[in-house]
């Protein structure tokens, strides 16, 4: 395995998928760190992280956390309201005044597509992006992909359909990288008015109709309706929503296959999901958040570090290694 | 090596005063298997169960931050509560020590054992630190560019300890 990840995790559209593999093979021991009496291994220590986010988040940002305590280091989170941000700071300055403090990592969740690729390319810490305007989140993708080879023992060859609103999801574009490089085969459901234009040309199936997902798929992925999506337009009333496009169980009986079900929170109850569908045998929503934080741990602990000048003098001093 | 690997379990069982409360805990990758083998020794010696368990110290190495790509982790595993047990730490070659000195800071966020021995195939020589093998296959002479190469059948389809200088 000589795969390995580079300075940042911007997006999956541009990693192999050795590297992509490598992380949900790593993520798997980290599982185990969760469930022990004490918490916390030391592979980070001594390392400063900051959490930038410049968006609402709540699952995201703890769950980092949670992933970056674990390793040991220490960590700070910086919201955009309250800070510099607020009083017109430029994302670069504040990244440049944080990194003058000597930091390690940043995680950046940002509203503008390619905040997190920009920063990376300005600043010599490690940048993770936790989310950026509608292009990437490849944490999430990477999360909802080890929870598939959980549940379902391989990607490669299962039909996996991301339902909703599609358009504004950047954890639909992170999926649909992640899945075709992997092997899945990847469909996309939703209303006209919630559908990028031309997106099979990203290599996947549209379905204009839920009942026609569900007789494919073998995975569906929930997306959250974003609700500020109806005061704009794109769809007539959350009911009617409900009514044409969501996920209850009378429509799943229809499959011959036991649907797993996905969402990456948070959810809408009774609009894009039925509560009976969420809370059911086959959902692994819960699943995807445990696995969430060994998925952030296995890309913190692959990108952290990494100083190769280091391991060649090493090697030149003579294999002084264990064993 | 299974005349070795006879001679250890016995020693193992004479160092612990019999088999109550003994865990046998295999260092990740070889020492996992050699752990097994002992401890099926010692059950076939002395009709009793001995659980056994599989520790990967990478998390806890000193030197994370200068390997070059990061190193594959394999499994930890342990049976029970480590506290007021004799664990014995089995791994295949014994040299810096500094593997040691991981799984003991490992093992002491699982618990708070009464005991901790060592038990190893090959002592090499070698210590940075300062940390003995309480039971000992083989003594092996080496100098630092040397290597000592240990095969188990489990993992290489062979038991086989090879030094190359």
């Amino acid at each position: 395995m000589s795969a390995s990840l580079g300075k940042d995790l911007v997006g999956l559209e541009h990693m192999t998928p050795e590297q992509i593999r490598l992380i949900l093979d790593t993520a798997e021991p980290f599982k185990e760190v969760s469930e022990r009496p004490i918490k916390k291994v030391p592979a980070l220590r001594g390392k400063t992280i900051v959490n930038l986010f410049f968006e609402a988040s709540t699952r995201t940002r703890i769950s980092f956390e949670f992933a970056e305590k674990r390793l040991s280091a220490d960590t700070v989170n910086v919201a955009a309201s309250g800070s510099s941000v607020s009083k017109g700071e430029t994302l670069v300055d504040t990244a440049k005044n944080l990194e003058a403090m000597r930091i390690d990592m940043v995680v950046i969740r940002h509203p503008s597509s390619g905040a997190a690729g920009f920063l990376g390319q300005r600043i010599n810490s490690n940048v993770i992006n936790a989310g950026d305007g509608k292009h990437e989140h490849p944490t999430q993708a990477l999360l909802d992909l080890l929870t598939i080879r959980d549940k379902h023992g391989k990607i490669e060859g299962l039909k996996v359909c991301l339902v909703g609103d599609v358009l504004h999801s950047r954890v639909a574009r992170s999926n649909i990288w992640g899945l075709t490089k992997l092997g899945a085969q990847v469909g996309v459901c939703g209303p006209h008015t919630l559908m990028p234009r031309g997106i099979e040309e990203l290599g996947v199936k549209f379905f204009p109709r839920i009942e026609e997902a569900i007789e494919w798929a073998d995975v569906l992925n929930v997306l959250r309706l974003q609700l500020e999506r109806m005061e704009k337009g794109f769809i007539p009333s959350l009911r009617e929503y409900y009514r044409v496009w969501g996920v209850t169980p009378e429509r799943l009986e229809r499959s011959p296959r036991a649907i797993t079900i996905m969402h990456p929170g948070p959810m809408n109850r009774g609009v894009e999901i039925d509560s009976r569908v969420a809370d059911g045998p086959h959902s692994v929503i819960l699943d995807q958040v445990t696995n969430g934080v060994a998925v952030r741990m296995a890309v913190l602990y692959l990108l952290a570090g990494g100083r190769p000048e280091l391991a060649d003098a090493a090697k030149r001093g003579g294999g002084g290694g264990a064993e | 090596m299974s005349r070795a690997l006879q001679r250890m379990a016995v020693a193992v069982a004479e160092l612990a005063h019999g088999t109550a409360d003994l865990v046998l805990i295999g260092i990740q990758r070889r020492g996992v298997e050699l752990a097994e083998r002992i401890a099926k020794l010692i059950e076939k010696d002395e009709g009793v169960v001995v659980p056994r368990g599989a520790l990967d110290i990478t998390l806890y190495r000193d030197d994370l931050e200068t390997v070059g790509p990061k190193p594959v982790i394999g499994e930890t595993r342990l049976p029970v509560d480590l506290t007021d047990k004799h664990a014995v730490i089995v791994d295949d070659v014994l040299y810096t020590g500094r593997t040691v000195r991981a799984a003991l800071d490992e093992l002491a966020d699982f618990g708070r054992p009464k005991r901790i021995s060592l038990c190893v195939l090959i002592d090499r020589g070698g210590r940075e630190l300062p940390i003995q093998a309480d039971v000992v296959g083989q003594v092996v002479k080496t100098s630092s560019g040397d290597r000592v190469e240990v095969q188990v059948e489990e993992i290489d389809g062979r038991d086989q300890v090879d030094l190359v200088r």
